[in-house]
């Protein structure tokens, strides 16, 4: 893995965001005393007129965020994920999600990659929380060309976004140069019908590591990377539901309310004879360490997507 | 101002306190108490102050409004209504279904409402960024907010207080409506908000304190608004909740409720008297 490129999508984000930033005037961009970490200072030193500290107050930048956009504008607003999925919830809901503004949220630091700040820090909950509120599109990229390509689509989608960034470095896999990113579309990055896993964010690369150990167990495993948690592509679902009969989602997310969740109900409303196995966070909190070892006490690992694909 | 001015004023704001009676009687429900003691305010802020168009609500120009105390609607909505947004017969369908009069403000739903709101302490936010995008853009509008007293102990309230004074958002004025009451009884006996002019020019705000119900004073907070340099602006209004219904004046019980038919009879008899007196003046 060490020659393997790392970069983490909270990098990628700024990087995109000030690239987008020269040719379009309308974007403003909000953080709440994180720009440093969530990278909005990258857009901030190139615009300093278009980027504002909200102070530790993610609530009201929400809010803000939102005046802006009935103002014409596009917004980004950052901070950690669970500050902003979390503390901000009902600002989001009320004032970004019912009158359908144009507010993107960008939230960096989420899931168990946090680290050593522990769970206090660890956001589990976002998507779960996110998805619940209407109008809202929840993404999630697997490295940094999915991260760059996927703000650049949330800034042309007119409505609210909220896309989860990590803090860690993740590899950067996707060397196509092809590369397109659409909204609502899962991708197959590998194919097989033994099994299907349906990943999504530094996941997806786990993924595909697990689809390459259980191929020398003789099983085909094929990978689908869901970017878009909601809208959920549930024609890529039902497709590797009725082709593999097996599906194991892997998210670094509770298994409560996320990708999980979602693809069980596409799968048992649909009607079709499909085992689903979830891979994420088990209904508990984080704790400090090294990324890498969390990831791994957790289960958020290729070893654990395979054996659980093994046994399903 | 002139006396016709003054009194043009006076039958508009007791207009809209009809339109608050007409809209909650037939909702058999929404908040009388707050519309009432706002009336001045809507009156003043769409027949003086905002410079809107009622024939293009979504001209980009516009000076903007945000009811940050969003449960005041039915005074908005008459406002509104007497300005021409929609029709005056829409007052009757509030809160009803398939109305675009929803029971608290819905800027998709309702023309001439800039945000959607209802969330106590979200509005005067959400102003502060409309406020802030206005000078990004270099668009010359103004924003107005109104927030209810018992709104204040809401702590997101303080955060955008701290906002637009650290970015001297002087195109933003903020009133708040004074009335003493919120649902549990008097403010001051539930979480006292006081002193409330101090608080705000701590946070950076340019301050006054006016009789929310008297039209000389609302001109003249309004135009030493207009005029203040580098800082936002802030009217305190003293004012009775449930204003200009008697058995609604000074009663925390009428700030969400609406009237039956012999209330209803009555407070309407009231307003019809008091707007014949004014026009007979």
């Amino acid at each position: 893995m060490s020659e393997v490129k790392k970069i983490a999508t909270r990098e990628s984000y700024g990087n995109a965001l000030k690239e987008l930033g020269a040719s379009h005037p309308d974007i403003i961009v909000f953080d709440a005393d994180l720009a440093g970490s969530t990278k909005t200072a990258v857009f901030g030193k190139a615009f300093p007129d278009r980027h504002f500290d909200c102070g530790i107050a993610e609530g009201n930048m929400m809010c803000v965020a939102a005046g802006a956009a009935a103002m014409g504008m596009t917004p980004f607003a950052s901070s950690f994920a669970m500050f902003a999925s979390g503390r901000a919830f009902e600002q989001i809901r009320n004032s970004i999600g019912y009158p359908r503004l144009n507010v993107k949220i960008c939230a960096s630091h989420a899931g168990i990659s946090v680290g050593e700040d522990g769970a206090s820090h660890q956001c589990c909950e976002d998507f779960a929380i996110m998805r619940a509120i209407p109008n809202m599109v929840v993404m999630c990229p697997a490295d940094d060309v999915e991260a760059r390509a996927m703000v650049r689509a949330a800034y042309e989608y007119k409505g609210p976004v909220y896309i989860r960034l990590g803090r860690s470095p993740v590899p950067v896999f996707d060397h196509r140069p092809d590369y397109s990113f659409t909204i609502g579309k899962g991708e197959v990055l590998a194919e097989g019908d033994d099994v299907a896993v349906i990943a999504t964010g530094l996941m997806v690369y786990e993924a595909m590591e697990a689809a390459k150990r259980l191929r020398e167990e003789g099983v085909s495993a094929r990978v689908i990377n869901m970017a878009t948690i909601k809208p959920l592509d549930e024609e890529l679902v039902l497709k590797a539901a009725r082709e593999c009969g097996r599906i194991v989602t892997a998210e670094e997310h509770s298994v409560i309310g996320g990708l999980g969740e979602a693809v069980c109900a596409a799968v048992a409303e649909s009607g079709i004879p499909c085992k689903v196995r979830r891979v994420g966070v088990n209904d508990e909190f984080g704790r400090s360490g090294p990324a890498d070892a969390l990831l791994k006490r957790f289960g958020l690992s290729a070893e654990h997507i395979a054996e659980v694909a093994l046994r399903i | 101002m002139t006396e016709k001015e003054k009194k043009e004023l006076q039958i508009t704001a007791c207009k809209i306190r009809m339109g608050v009676i007409e809209g909650t009687y037939h909702a058999k429900s929404g908040h009388p108490g707050g519309s009432l003691s706002a009336a001045e305010l809507f009156a003043y802020l769409y027949h003086r102050e905002l410079n809107v168009d009622p024939k293009n609500p979504q001209w980009p120009e516009r000076d903007r409004f945000v009811l940050s105390k969003g449960h005041t609607a039915p005074g908005l909505y008459a406002a509104l209504a007497l300005r021409g947004f929609f029709p005056w017969e829409d007052i009757k369908t509030l809160r009803q279904i398939d109305s675009h009069l929803q029971g608290h403000p819905n800027m998709n739903s309702t023309p001439g409402v800039d945000m959607s709101t209802g969330s106590l302490g979200q509005g005067i936010s959400a102003a502060c960024g409309m406020a802030l995008a206005a000078r990004v853009q270099g668009n010359p509008c103004r924003v107005y907010a109104l927030l209810g007293d018992g709104e204040l102990q809401e702590g997101q309230v303080w955060e955008a207080m701290m906002f637009a004074g650290h970015y001297k958002l002087d195109n933003l004025c903020a009133a708040i409506d004074n009335n003493g009451l919120q649902i549990d009884g008097k403010v001051a006996d539930v979480m006292s908000v006081y002193p409330i002019p101090d608080k705000l020019r701590a946070f950076g705000w340019e301050c006054c304190e006016i009789d929310g119900h008297d039209f000389d004073q609302m001109k003249a907070a309004f135009t030493q608004a207009r005029a203040t340099r580098g800082k936002p602006f802030a009217i305190v209004m003293r004012t009775v909740k449930g204003k200009g219904v008697s058995f609604m004046e000074d009663q925390a019980g009428w700030h969400g409720k609406g009237p039956n038919q012999a209330e209803y009879e009555q407070a309407m008899a009231e307003l019809n008297a008091r707007l014949a007196e004014l026009e007979a003046m």
